[in-house]
C-alpha cells in the first residue's frame, strides 16, 4: 500500500517529461545551454551535500577535543569563507557565458510576436521587405539565428518556448528581444508564463522548427491568399455575421486587426492558441461559445448562429489553406 | 606581535565610520558598473572588446577595499587586554571594530568581483 502511494506520488513528477515542451528536451542552443547548467548545478548540489552529511556525521561521532579552537576555526574559515566562495566564483564564470545574446547579423530573420488575452499575434519580416501577420504558431529555421521582438498589448505576458531558450516578458509599450537558434526539426509547443487572466493557462501555441529552405519557401507561400477565400456559404455567413470586424483574411475585404489573422486557419495545428485540435466540430463550437474552451476569452459569442451555420464558415475557414 | 610593522597603521583613528569604507566602497562600485554601462550603451552602443575605465574603476575600488582590510588586519592585533576581548576598554573596541572592518573587507572584495564579471563578461547592449 506505501509502496503504491509512492509510485503514485512519483509519477506526478513524471507528467512534467515530454518532448514538445520541456526544458530538459531541447531544440535549441540556447535552451540547450540552460539544460547543461541545471545538470551541472544539481549534481554539484547533490555532491556537496553528500560531502557536508559526511562532516557532520563524523562531528557528531568524535569525542570532544578532537580539534583545537585554532584548528576549529580554520576549518570554518575555509568550508565556511573561501571554499564557498570559490566554488560560487567557478560557477559564476561558468554560468555567465550563457547570458550573454547572440549575435545578429542584418540577414538573421526578426520574429515579432504581441501577446493579447488569450493569444500570440506573430509577425515575419519577409527577405524582401513587408511583414507576414499570423497567430498563435511560430515557425522558426533550423540552424538560423532568430530575433524575436517581443511585446504586450494588454497586460504582462511572457514568451516561453522551453525547448528553444529561456523565457521573456512581454511588456506592454516595450520591445524585449530574444535570441535564439533552433537546431533539430521537429513540432514543439511554447506558452504564456506571467499570469495574465483567467485564461492564462490556455494561452499557448505551437512551435514548428523547419529545415530553412522549406520555411523559406512556407514563408512565401503564406504571403499570397488561400484559394477560395472569398467563396462559399461560409464566406457569406463569416461577413454577414461581423467576423471581419476582429479578422483578417487575406484576399478578401477583412483586413482587421483586432482578433487573431484567420488568413491560413487551415494549416494551423490547434484552435484557440495551442489548446484545441481544429476541427470542423471543435471550430463550430468554439464561434458558437468561445467562452466554454476559454474563459475570459475577448471574442463574444455566437449563441444565435445555428449549429449548421456555425459549421458552414467552420468548413469555411478549414478551407482556407 | 611582530617586531617593525608600521606603526602608523595601528595609531590610525577608528570609529564606525571606518568600518562601513568597505562595503560604501561596494556600493560605489555597483553603482559605478551600472553608470558606466549605461552611458556605454547610449554614447557608444556597445562594450569596447577590452573596458579600460572599467577595468581601472574596478581596480581602484579593489585596492580601496584591500588597503582598508590591511589595516583592520594590523589595528586587529594590537596587544594588550587579554582575551577573549569582550570589555568595554579602548583596546579592545579597537579590536572589535578592526576585526569588523576586516570581514566586512573580505565580504566586499568578493562582492565587487561578482559585480565585475557579469559586466565583463556580457559585454551587450541589449
Amino acid at each position: 500500500m506505501r509502496q503504491a502511494a509512492v509510485s503514485v506520488g512519483l509519477l506526478a513528477f513524471l507528467s512534467g517529461c515530454n518532448r514538445h515542451q520541456s526544458a530538459l528536451a531541447t531544440f535549441g542552443a540556447e535552451a540547450e545551454g540552460i539544460r547543461t547548467i541545471t545538470i551541472a548545478l544539481v549534481v554539484g548540489a547533490v555532491f556537496i551535500i553528500a560531502i557536508m552529511v559526511g562532516i557532520y556525521w563524523r562531528a557528531v561521532r568524535a569525542p570532544e577535543g578532537q580539534l583545537t579552537h585554532k584548528q576549529g576555526m580554520r576549518l570554518v574559515l575555509w568550508l565556511g569563507g573561501i571554499g564557498p566562495t570559490i566554488l560560487l566564483t567557478v560557477i559564476l564564470i561558468f554560468a555567465l557565458p550563457a547570458m550573454r545574446p547572440r549575435v545578429t547579423a542584418p540577414g538573421d530573420l526578426t520574429i515579432h510576436v504581441e501577446g493579447e488575452q488569450f493569444w500570440w499575434r506573430v509577425g515575419y519580416e519577409r527577405p524582401g521587405g513587408g511583414v507576414l501577420v499570423a497567430a498563435n504558431e511560430v515557425r522558426v529555421p533550423v540552424g538560423r539565428t532568430v530575433a524575436f521582438e517581443l511585446t504586450g498589448r494588454d497586460v504582462i505576458h511572457s514568451f516561453w518556448i522551453p525547448g528553444l531558450a529561456g523565457k521573456m516578458d512581454m511588456i506592454p509599450g516595450r520591445t524585449n528581444s530574444l535570441v535564439a537558434r533552433a537546431d533539430k526539426p521537429g513540432r514543439y509547443r511554447g506558452v504564456c508564463t506571467e499570469f495574465c487572466g483567467l485564461s492564462h493557462a490556455l494561452m499557448a501555441f505551437d512551435v514548428i522548427a523547419m529545415e530553412p529552405a522549406a520555411f523559406y519557401a512556407w514563408l512565401a507561400d503564406q504571403s499570397r491568399p488561400a484559394a477560395g477565400a472569398r467563396q462559399g456559404q461560409g464566406a457569406q455567413l463569416f461577413a454577414a455575421n461581423g467576423c471581419g470586424g476582429c479578422h483578417a483574411i487575406r484576399g478578401t475585404e477583412h483586413d482587421a486587426r483586432i482578433g487573431p489573422d484567420l488568413s491560413r486557419y487551415g494549416d494551423r495545428l490547434t484552435l484557440g492558441a495551442g489548446i484545441l485540435p481544429p476541427t470542423i466540430e471543435r471550430t463550430a463550437d468554439f464561434i458558437r461559445a468561445p467562452q466554454d474552451a476559454k474563459p475570459g476569452v475577448r471574442m463574444p459569442a455566437y449563441p444565435q448562429l445555428s449549429h449548421q451555420e456555425a459549421r458552414a464558415i467552420a468548413v469555411y475557414l478549414k478551407g482556407l489553406k | 606581535m611582530k617586531r617593525g610593522l608600521p606603526g602608523w597603521a595601528q595609531r590610525l583613528r577608528v570609529t564606525l565610520w571606518t568600518l562601513i569604507v568597505p562595503p560604501a566602497t561596494w556600493a560605489v562600485h555597483f553603482l559605478f558598473a551600472y553608470l558606466w554601462a549605461a552611458i556605454n550603451c547610449a554614447k557608444v552602443g556597445r562594450f569596447a572588446t577590452f573596458p579600460t575605465l572599467f577595468v581601472a574603476g574596478t581596480v581602484a575600488a579593489l585596492l580601496v577595499i584591500l588597503a582598508s582590510g590591511w589595516i583592520a588586519w594590523q589595528q586587529s592585533r594590537v596587544p594588550g587586554d587579554p582575551a577573549p576581548h569582550e570589555e568595554s576598554t579602548d583596546i579592545d573596541r579597537l579590536r572589535f571594530l578592526a576585526k569588523s572592518t576586516l570581514l566586512l573587507s573580505g565580504l566586499s572584495f568578493v562582492a565587487v568581483i561578482f559585480t565585475a564579471l557579469p559586466v565583463v563578461f556580457i559585454g551587450d547592449c541589449r
